[in-house]
């Protein structure tokens, strides 16, 4: 593996912990959606340069499921759910950015204190590879953790996910079966939450979750 | 001439190694478990699997006793190609496996038969019979196993069927309570087990028992022996881990009662034998401690909580919980001459101590089978409600009488013989060089003895009040005796008392081969001693003659009856009895068993029990009637149980919480969880 192969996966992945940043701060929907796809254009070249790197040609598949699917679908598809709920203004979130971000950071630092001594005994490249996956899934959990809107909520689980891709690739030998059930689990995943945003706003007309702790009997 | 005739029996089985009868005995068992299920509710299926159990059983005592009087016949374990992932199933009779799996199975063999008059009362036989077979082959799996996954199979597998058969009969709330809590601690027994296993495996992972003796590292001895106590111990009832037992021992049907109480606390036993004296290496001197201070209170505790006493068969449970405690006195005691050098004192305490497993195990399934036969007749587990039964059922009566002095170690019964032998070992203890085990002994033996006193005047309590005097209730007037296969199995279990207290030289023979796998010595030949006598360590020193007790009381009796016959008067009188002055003829004013156990009471109990008497009289001139109220306490349980229960209740509560958050928060908590969990990874390096 060549200084510049190496130099340009990183690269790719590096990228992926960036535009993690950005689907966290950005606060607006039609533009986190835009950043969503170029989450999952990232992981779509990332993935397709491990194939080249590893041989692999099974991961171009992958890939293209993160292409097709995560790249163009589903933006296109919740930017439509978006439309048509009417709900394209700005997302509020529960802590404001500025912590947020900190946060997120220290998130990052985190992965990589934990995932470089655990994986001594890989090889350097995988070694950071984890620790960027490592930290795409931690800053994904927390945009789930901050958000009140149940499409960011979605939109955060989603970037979880490409994380997870990630790290499978990442790691040599993950098979292609399991990273098919993966893409497909996730879609399903987006097609139930699709059907019950529609299901909350028509109950509450909104789909800010707390109407739901709400109609439990419960303060947020 | 017994050896001769074991090498006979050996070259006609040699071609089919004794391991493999063993294994195969077993497999069958499980494939009755299967078939019972199909068959069992039919009065002839659920007798045709207890017959088969009972067939399969003498089968294994055979290959069992091949097994243990010629070591060798079978050397090459039997191996399974399945099991868990880590490993495959080895199964082979060693002397240890071979003299439980001897107890075992004659035992079962005898309460089989048993069963098959007795079972066909159950009202629900599918909930007993599937589960019957499957516990009797778990508990030769556990016997047989060479390796660590199969004994631990073999005993949860023992502990889940046992539970099964504990709930079989559901309906009453403190069954249901007594199947709670054995599972609970059953589940906590086999997590020790567990545990101990994974200590004497070692870093590499050696779970077979070969593997685990061979590796000399490094073992913490005091941590794998506090492991087994508390594993081995709560199954086998030590206090203060029986308080599952006296629940669930009696809320089995009868049958299974007995094995679980005559049986499986004895697997138990073999386990921690198998653990601390077999795979733990050399021990060290104070490893007897702990175990002879638990073997102590567990005897004396035992029969105070039975004393007190009125239902039969908890009566009999908590018996266990004390002749568990004598078992583990002479396991006690064979530590501390193993580790200061006394190999033969040593030897002398362990074979007492197995020799007492196997009494026990025969007495106490008669006893067990003898309260089942009263509860079948008679409906009633309560001892103030029977009485008068001897001239109803006999010759349940006689067998019954017969447990009774064995286990209150009389002679010339096995009981009496094997805790002989516990107190020869107890003399043995002055030899010890460590102060603390020399001023330790004769207290324990002190205890022993007291407890050995009191559980005659327990089982006087327990026999006089169930079988003599008038009957309490109107059910125990109506009795029947009961059927003529469990008559059989009751009085066969008393001839076995009998023939192991006559002759028990055989037995301490037979058990050499244990004795010197373990402690590395064997009792001198008790065959060649002169009128089948016994003398562990020399006869200048002590001997006892089993035979000659047994002739000496016959010919006594036979005397005494022949000259009561010959010279008393001919003349049958009838007159009423003597009635003290108070010519009331209910039963109810018949000396009944808390009359009985009341002087012992107000010794112990008001320490023990913090027994409180209240007595209401009624004023002068009045005809009313006058009250005692007595308050017994549970004081272990409210001491050790009690509080954990609260505990776990008020963490409860507490947690309670955590039901009703809102999706956030939940997804805010696994958030938390993971972050902190990959800080304390990230700084512990």
């Amino acid at each position: 593996m060549t200084p510049f192969e190496t130099d340009m996966a990183h690269l790719l992945a590096g990228s992926m912990v960036l535009v993690s940043f950005l689907l966290l701060y950005q606060d607006r929907m039609f533009a986190l959606l835009n950043i969503f796809a170029l989450h999952a254009w990232v992981l779509a070249f990332s993935v397709g340069w491990q194939a080249y790197l590893q041989h692999a040609p099974h991961l171009f598949i992958t890939a293209l499921i993160a292409l097709v699917f995560k790249g163009v679908f589903i933006p296109v598809a919740l930017h439509r759910i978006v439309v048509r709920l009417g709900i394209h203004r700005t997302i509020d979130t529960v802590v404001s950015a500025g912590p947020t971000m900190l946060f997120g950071m220290a998130l990052v630092a985190l992965s990589i204190v934990v995932m470089l001594p655990v994986t001594e005994a890989a090889g350097a490249f995988v070694r950071e590879d984890l620790a960027f996956a490592l930290s795409i899934v931690l800053l994904g959990l927390l945009m789930m953790v901050t958000r009140r809107n149940a499409v960011s909520q979605v939109i955060g689980f989603m970037s979880l996910e490409n994380g997870l891709v990630l790290a499978a690739t990442g790691a040599r030998g993950m098979p292609l079966v399991v990273e098919i059930s993966v893409a497909f689990s996730v879609l399903i995943a987006f097609i139930v939450i699709g059907i019950f945003l529609f299901r909350i706003r028509e109950r509450f007309d909104s789909v800010d979750v707390r109407a739901l702790d709400m109609s439990r009997g419960e303060s947020a | 001439m017994g050896r001769i005739m074991v090498g006979i029996s050996i070259s006609i089985v040699a071609p089919f190694l004794l391991n493999q009868i063993a294994a195969y005995g077993v497999g069958i068992l499980l494939l009755l478990a299967a078939l019972a299920i199909l068959v069992c509710r039919r009065p002839f299926g659920s007798r045709f699997i207890y017959g088969a159990c009972a067939l399969v059983c003498s089968a294994l005592v055979g290959a069992a006793l091949c097994a243990l009087l010629a070591p060798g016949a079978g050397l090459d374990a039997v191996e399974i190609p399945i099991g868990v992932p880590l490993g495959r199933t080895w199964l082979a009779l060693d002397p240890l496996s071979a003299a439980f799996a001897v107890i075992v199975n004659l035992t079962t063999a005898i309460v089989s038969f048993y069963a098959i008059g007795h079972g066909t009362h159950a009202a629900e036989p599918q909930r007993v019979v599937p589960f019957y077979p499957a516990f009797v082959a778990a508990m030769n799996i556990v016997l047989l196993a060479q390796d660590a996954f199969s004994f631990l199979v073999g005993w949860e597998i023992m502990s889940l069927a046992s539970w099964a058969l504990v709930v079989s009969e559901d309906r009453s709330a403190s069954n249901r309570r007594a199947g709670i809590v054995y599972l609970i601690m059953a589940t906590g027994g086999a997590m020790t087990l567990l545990l101990a296993f994974g200590i004497l495996a070692g870093p590499e992972g050696g779970y077979t028992f070969d593997a685990m003796r061979q590796a000399a590292a490094f073992k913490p001895g005091a941590i794998v022996l506090a492991l087994a106590l508390i594993g081995a111990g709560s199954k086998a009832g030590l206090v203060p881990l029986h308080a599952w037992l006296p629940l669930a021992h009696p809320a089995a049907p009868s049958h299974v009662s007995a094995l679980m109480s005559g049986v499986m606390t004895k697997v138990a036993v073999y386990g921690f034998i198998r653990i601390v004296f077999d795979l733990s290496g050399p021990p060290s001197w104070w490893w007897s401690i702990p175990v002879l201070i638990v073997a102590a209170i567990t005897a004396i505790l035992g029969v105070l909580y039975a004393l007190m006493e009125h239902d039969l068969k908890r009566l009999l449970a908590y018996h266990t919980v004390e002749n568990i405690g004598i078992i583990f006195i002479g396991l006690g005691l064979a530590l501390a001459f193993e580790a200061s050098g006394f190999a033969v004192a040593a030897a002398l305490a362990l074979i007492a101590a197995i020799f007492h497993v196997f009494n026990h195990s025969l007495f106490k399934s008669l006893l067990f089978l003898g309260a089942g036969a009263v509860l079948s007749a008679t409906g009633e587990r309560d001892m103030e409600c029977m009485g008068g039964l001897i001239h109803r059922m006999p010759v349940t009566a006689f067998a019954f009488l017969m447990g009774c002095i064995a286990i209150s170690a009389l002679p010339p019964f096995n009981g009496f013989v094997s805790e002989w032998l516990t107190f020869q070992a107890i003399l043995m203890s002055p030899q010890l060089p460590q102060w603390i085990p020399r001023l330790l002994v004769p207290a324990v033996g002190a205890t022993l003895a007291c407890s050995a006193a009191l559980a005659a005047a327990c089982f006087v309590k327990a026999f006089g009040s169930t079988f003599l005097g008038r009957p309490r209730a109107p059910s125990a007037a109506a009795a029947k005796e009961t059927d003529r296969w469990s008559l059989g199995a009751m009085l066969l279990l008393a001839a076995l008392c009998l023939g192991a207290g006559v002759l028990p030289g055989f037995v301490i023979d037979s058990l050499a081969g244990v004795s010197n796998l373990l402690v590395g010595a064997q009792l001198a030949a008790q065959s060649d001693q002169p009128w089948l006598r016994i003398a562990p360590i020399d006869p200048a020193r002590s001997a006892y003659n089993g035979l000659l007790v047994f002739s000496m009381i016959v010919i006594a009796a036979g005397l005494t009856a022949l000259i009561v016959r010959r010279f008393a008067s001919h003349g049958l009188r009838r007159a009423p009895a003597w009635d003290c002055g108070f010519p009331d003829p209910s039963p109810v004013t018949q000396y009944s068993s808390s009359s009985f156990a009341q002087p012992i009471r107000r010794v112990f109990g008001s320490v023990v029990f913090r027994a409180r008497e209240h007595v209401t009289m009624p004023r002068a001139g009045d005809t009313g009637k006058a009250k005692l109220q007595l308050n017994l306490h549970d004081t272990l349980w409210e001491a050790l149980y009690d509080p954990v229960i609260r505990f776990v209740n008020t963490a409860a509560d507490r947690l309670n919480g955590f039901q009703f958050l809102t999706i956030r928060k939940y997804l805010m908590l696994v958030f938390a969880a993971l972050v902190l969990l990959l800080v304390i990874i990230g700084t512990w390096r």
